[in-house]
């Protein structure tokens, strides 16, 4: 499918900007995303084609200005609710319960 | 159990620690797994990895062979594989000829020899100009090619993983294969970089 993610010879995305000694994570929560992509693949639940198709349907905007990591995880949500492994109201009440406990 | 932090939790960390949680809990993923994940990916794969399996092919011409025959199975045969790197193709820097990978659709990378990919290798402005202009995104990483010299981009399919195999400097007659591994840079296998002859 085209897309946003059909990134090859495309015009006026700025510069290249390389970092300098760059750490492997720059988060902790992106070490959570990079260590669940395994066992949630282990699961079975869907497959890499599917992962890559769930980030490429983000949309051109969300796409663009979102990072390499919270590519995974939205894909991560919308799959696993897509296939009922997890309700959307289930994932919006622990976020509210998180939110409470960290603030 | 809940952490108190110092300062309030951004959203994403919120959604990444809510995902988790609701995962263990449903006894999908375990932490402790995560955990072992994590270190494995940020201390132990790494270019050190395909640093190995380049000094091996300027050593051993038959291994060379084997490496651009069959990059997978030549690369296993260090210890290397695994998911990400399940059919690799290695490509050889010429006198004539130099080579870049990218992925322009996503940021497919060869984890068991490189490691993670930084974020210029995933981000848009690499994956849109590598493949139109090359010459000019190598010129920004420090690498002005002589204009006979022709430049191939390997572009990553869903499955297939490219790592290049770059030329071996002069001035290393008669190093070891340890010796030449500590020479071969993270860059040098992407393309954006070529092996530095050694200090004299």
């Amino acid at each position: 499918m085209n897309g946003i993610h059909d990134l090859g010879g495309m015009h006026g995305l700025g510069p290249i900007v390389v970092e300098q000694n760059e750490p492997v994570f720059h988060h902790e929560w992106e070490r959570r995303v990079f260590g669940m992509f395994l066992p949630i693949f282990a699961t079975r639940t869907f497959n890499v084609d599917e992962l890559r198709a769930a980030i490429e349907r983000m949309g051109a905007p969300a796409y663009l200005n979102t990072s390499y990591y919270e590519h995974w995880l939205h894909a991560y949500e919308t799959l696993l609710v897509e296939k009922g492994v997890l309700t959307q109201a289930e994932l919006e009440a622990r976020r509210t319960q998180v939110a409470q406990e960290n603030h | 159990m809940s952490i108190k932090h110092n300062r309030p939790l951004t959203d994403i960390e919120i959604r990444v620690k809510a995902l988790e949680s609701l995962l263990v809990e449903k006894g999908l993923v375990d932490s402790a797994t995560l955990d072992a994940l994590i270190d494995t990916y940020e201390h132990k794969v790494g270019p050190r990895n395909g640093a190995r399996v380049v000094a091996r092919a300027w050593v051993d011409p038959a291994y060379k062979q084997r490496l651009l025959s069959d990059g997978t199975k030549a690369i296993a045969e260090l210890g290397y594989s695994g998911i990400q790197g399940e059919d690799m193709v290695v490509i050889e820097n010429t006198p004539d000829t130099h080579n870049v990978i990218v992925c322009t659709l996503c940021s497919c990378y060869p984890w068991p020899t490189l490691g993670l990919p930084p974020v210029w290798f995933k981000s848009a402005p690499y994956r849109s100009r590598v493949v139109s202009e090359p010459r000019g995104v190598l010129q920004e990483f420090g690498l002005n090619l002589p204009d006979e010299m022709r430049v191939q981009v390997w572009d990553s399919t869903a499955e297939l993983r490219y790592m290049v195999l770059p030329e071996r400097p002069a001035g290393t007659e008669g190093w070891s294969e340890e010796q030449l591994a500590t020479l071969v840079t993270r860059d040098s296998m992407i393309g954006v970089a070529n092996v530095q002859a050694p200090a004299k």
